[in-house]
């Protein structure tokens, strides 16, 4: 019971400091609401990004094209191997008939030239020029040039693995440019908290400095260091909840509005973006948790500088 | 039995100023004490040792069988709770009512807000303030702020009330008025160290008198033998 009333008390202290120095907590507010918009916009981009990756993870084969010489046996042989190779997910054998069956249903022109290497229907193998291929996913993007190594190094003489290709110059500029998107939100979301936590330190720097006579009587009539200084500690947490608002509605009504104009997609039905559901939740709780966060932060710093105890 | 026991206490200041020297003392449970000397004789410095505000260079405090000087920081609430304090300039917060300005100091605590009532009542009674209850500081005679101070001081019930010159800022009558309330509460058991330079009082209040001079006692008059001496 006790507790709970000195844990009523402190709150009740921190929400009336809050309006009493309105000015200077609405300073503390803004900051907090702008960085936490940024941070929504950081935050929903990466997630995107990092969304949009995994789907061109899922995409993303390294064909290697075996000599036209190959036997099935041989070819499976390789495709055991490469099946052990970390970070392979699945493999694939198509041999020359296989392909050249393809191929022929693709097109009419394939048609006629593939036709010359069938003999009463049935395919002549060595006519065929084509070469056989493994297909190979990988787990993941980055696994993807080691796993083409390694596959180049299963046969070093070319003999028959002649070709490894999987479209290094896409892959590697998606990367990149996902890495460089990535970076720069941090890195932007990291200097507005930073900023934005001093600016916390310093309306609960003025708090004290405003609250000195109160504060020397407390520690006259015997409250304790953490009764001093709580209350201080849940005004930055409140500043911290109350700057999180406006970026929440933003972001919850504003992602669901951005994805419903661009119908889930953006530019090409290649990068979807998240479904807002539950997705918009999430973005939220971050949003609180790093305003909360923030805020308790900031109050501490101050505290712990400028309530000596 | 002994309240207060102070065993060889120094206190030099970082610039060098020794304030308090060598001083051995114990004050008796429920005992009123002035401590009085000239200004810059370490009075003032020898009653912050008590409540911990300044802490002795050698020598042990003993106040209700703890010792003050070796009390770590963050403990020290738990002797403050202990010891009332009352000052020269009052302290009140002047956008608290009496009332408030008293129940702060059993807010902090936690206790239910009935008991606070009860208890910010009896004191505020004790003072003679009860019908100020909801007026302001500002609104009050000085006389009546210190008596709000003392309030609030003893709100707690601590085993000790520790005055710093608390009629520095009053006329003569007004000075007799408080260091009645003073008497009153030291009747009901509350061992009382007053600071003052006021020897009029002194000798009218016939109480033990402790003289210090240069950071030393100088004379300690027993009970009632202390007789001011004009120059």
């Amino acid at each position: 019971m006790k507790a709970i009333r000195i844990f009523g008390r402190n709150i009740r202290d921190a929400f009336k400091s809050v309006f009493r120095n309105f000015s200077l907590s609405f300073a503390s507010i803004s900051c907090i609401t702008i960085t936490l918009l940024v941070v929504s916009i950081a935050v929903i981009l990466s997630y995107n990004v990092n969304n949009f990756t995994k789907l061109v993870e899922k995409d993303v084969t390294i064909v290697t094209f075996l000599d036209t010489k190959t036997t099935d046996e041989v070819a499976n042989e390789y495709l055991e191997k490469i099946k052990f190779i970390d970070g392979v997910e699945s493999v694939e054998y198509k041999s020359k008939i296989e392909i050249a069956e393809e191929m022929m249903e693709s097109s009419e022109e394939y048609n006629n030239i593939m036709s010359e290497w069938k003999k009463d229907g049935e395919w002549i193998r060595d006519e065929i020029p084509l070469q056989p291929t493994l297909q190979v996913k990988a787990a993941s993007l980055t696994k993807i040039d080691g796993i083409a190594d390694q596959i180049r190094k299963l046969d070093e003489e070319k003999e028959t693995i002649k070709v490894v290709q999987y479209g290094e110059d896409m892959v590697k500029q998606l990367i990149s440019l996902f890495d460089i998107v990535r970076k720069i939100s941090i890195g932007m979301v990291v200097a507005l908290i930073l900023v934005t936590a001093f600016l916390i330190s310093n309306t609960i720097k003025i708090t004290i400095f405003s609250r000195k006579k109160e504060i020397e009587i407390m520690r006259l009539v015997g409250a304790s260091n953490l009764n001093i200084k709580i209350p201080f500690i849940f005004e930055g947490l409140f500043l911290g909840i109350l700057g999180s608002i406006i970026p929440i509605i933003i972001t919850t009504y504003g992602y669901v509005a951005i994805f419903k104009n661009f119908d889930g997609q953006l530019f090409s039905p290649f990068i979807r973006l998240i479904a807002p559901e539950p997705f918009i939740y999430l973005v939220s709780g971050i949003l609180l948790l790093i305003g909360m966060v923030v805020g308790m932060f900031g109050s501490l710093v101050a505290v712990r500088k400028h309530l000596k105890i | 039995m002994d309240l207060i026991r102070f065993q060889k206490v120094t206190k030099k200041y970082k610039n060098g100023v020794t304030a308090v020297n060598d001083i051995s003392l114990s004050i008796e449970k429920g005992d009123f004490v002035f401590v009085i000397g000239s200004t810059g004789c370490g009075k003032s410095t020898l009653i912050k040792m008590l409540y911990r505000e300044e802490r002795p260079t050698s020598g042990k405090i003993i106040v209700g069988g703890i010792d003050v000087a070796k009390l770590k920081n963050w403990r020290v609430f738990k002797i403050r709770r202990k010891i009332g304090v009352v000052f020269q300039d009052f302290k009140l917060l002047s956008k608290l009512t009496v009332y408030e300005n008293v129940a702060f100091a059993l807010e902090i605590f936690g206790l239910p807000k009935s008991q606070i009532y009860n208890r910010v009542m009896k004191v505020l009674d004790l003072v003679g303030l009860k019908s100020k209850a909801k007026q302001y500081p500002t609104q009050l005679s000085g006389g009546e702020q210190q008596r709000v101070a003392i309030a609030r001081a003893i709100v707690n019930e601590p085993k000790l009330l520790i005055c710093d010159e608390p009629t520095g800022n009053l006329d003569e009558d007004t000075s007799m008025e408080i260091m009645n309330v003073l008497d009153e509460i030291n009747k009901l058991g509350t061992t009382i160290i007053m600071v003052t330079h006021d020897t009029e009082i002194v000798e009218k209040m016939k109480k033990r008198v402790i003289l210090l001079d240069s950071g030393r006692i100088l004379k300690d008059y027993e009970k009632g033998t202390y007789v001011h001496e004009s120059n």
